[in-house]
C-alpha cells in the first residue's frame, strides 16, 4: 500500500516539477508562447466535456449535461462566477431529486 | 480581486466535498487514514488519487495504480510548461508552485491573463492553488476518519458543478478566435478518443491540438 502512496505521488509531483525546470530559452519565442496559451485551453476544454459526459463504461448522457448546460446559458448571460457554479448545480441536483 | 477570491473559496469548497468522498473511498480500499492523507499532500492531483484508489479496490496490481496515477498526472506537467514562464518560481516558491499545479489553479489563472502584467494570473494561481489544497486535505481528514456529513457530492450537484466552473473560468479566453477553434478541436477530439482510449489520455490528445495551432503559422519563433 505505501508503494503505491510514496512511488505514485513522488511521480505525480517530479511531473509538475518538470515543467518548471524546462529551461526558459527553449520557451521563448512566438510559437513556443502560442503553444503555452493554447496548452491549458485546449487541456480543460476537453476536460469539461470528459467530466460531463464520461460514465464508468462509455458516454452518460445525465444530470450533469443539464447543470453545465445551464452554466453556459448563463455565461452567454454574463452572470458572476457563483451564480453559474451553483445553478449548474442545483439544476443537477433537482434533476436528481425530480426524476430519482 | 473580490472576483479571485470568490472564485478561489468556491472551487476549495467544491473540490473538499470531493476530498470527503475521497478519504472514505481510500479508507474502503484498504488504506489507512494516515496513507489517505499522505495521498492528498502529497501527491495532491484528484483524478490521479481516485483512479489509483480505484485500482486497489478493485484488486488491480500496485504497479498498474502506479503508472495510471503518473499518466493522469502527465497535464499537471503540461501546465507547468505553459505556465511557467508567467509564474517565474524561484527559491522555495519553486517546490512549493510544483505542487499546486492543477487543473483548478491552471484554469483559474488563465482566466485572468492579462497582456504584459501577469500579477493577477499570479494571484488567482497561487489563492486557488492553497484554497484547493486546504479544503482537498481537510475534505481528505474528514471522510478517513468516517465522517461522511455530505454524503454522494453528485447528490449535491457538484458532479456538475466541477465542469461547469471550469467552463466559466474557460469563458473569457474563448472570445479570441484561435482559442475558440482551438477549444472545438480540442472537444472533438476528446470525443472521439475517449471510448477508445484509456482514462487521462484523450485530455493528453487534445494537447496535440494545441501544439498543432499553435506551431501552424509560420513567424518568428
Amino acid at each position: 500500500m505505501w508503494l503505491v502512496v510514496v512511488v505514485g505521488s513522488l511521480g505525480c509531483y517530479l511531473i509538475k516539477l518538470l515543467g518548471y525546470v524546462v529551461p526558459q530559452d527553449w520557451l521563448a519565442g512566438e510559437r513556443c508562447n502560442r503553444v503555452n496559451t493554447l496548452l491549458p485551453i485546449a487541456l480543460l476544454s476537453s476536460l469539461v466535456v470528459i467530466l460531463t459526459l464520461s460514465g464508468s463504461s462509455g458516454p452518460l448522457l445525465d444530470a450533469r449535461l443539464a447543470g453545465v448546460a445551464v452554466a453556459a446559458v448563463l455565461l452567454v448571460l454574463r452572470a458572476p462566477f457563483l451564480v453559474v457554479v451553483v445553478a449548474a448545480a442545483a439544476t443537477a441536483a433537482l434533476l436528481r431529486l425530480v426524476v430519482g | 480581486m473580490a472576483s479571485i477570491n470568490t472564485q478561489a473559496v468556491t472551487i476549495g469548497v467544491a473540490t473538499g466535498a470531493y476530498g470527503i468522498s475521497f478519504g472514505a473511498l481510500a479508507v474502503g480500499a484498504g488504506f489507512s487514514w494516515f496513507q489517505a492523507m499522505t495521498f492528498s499532500i502529497l501527491m495532491f492531483t484528484g483524478a490521479s488519487q481516485f483512479a489509483a484508489i480505484a485500482i486497489v479496490a478493485a484488486g488491480g496490481a500496485p504497479v498498474a495504480a502506479v503508472l495510471t496515477s503518473w499518466l493522469l498526472g502527465i497535464r499537471n506537467g503540461l501546465y507547468a510548461v505553459s505556465l511557467s514562464q508567467r509564474l517565474n518560481p524561484k527559491g522555495w516558491l519553486l517546490p512549493v508552485t510544483a505542487q499546486l499545479t492543477i487543473d483548478e489553479s491552471t484554469a483559474t489563472a488563465i482566466s485572468h491573463e492579462e497582456p504584459d502584467n501577469s500579477r493577477p494570473l499570479q494571484q488567482a494561481f497561487y489563492r486557488t492553488g492553497i484554497a484547493v489544497f486546504l479544503f482537498w486535505n481537510v475534505g481528505t481528514l474528514v471522510g478517513a476518519l468516517g465522517v461522511n456529513a455530505v454524503g454522494d457530492p453528485s447528490d449535491w450537484g457538484l458532479d456538475a458543478a466541477a465542469p461547469a466552473a471550469l467552463l466559466a473560468l474557460l469563458w473569457p479566453r474563448l472570445s479570441d478566435r484561435t482559442a475558440r477553434v482551438t477549444a472545438l478541436w480540442a472537444v472533438a477530439v476528446a470525443l472521439v478518443t475517449t471510448p477508445l482510449l484509456p482514462p487521462g489520455m484523450p485530455v493528453l490528445a487534445s494537447a496535440l491540438v494545441a501544439l498543432f495551432i499553435g506551431l501552424r503559422r509560420p513567424s518568428c519563433g
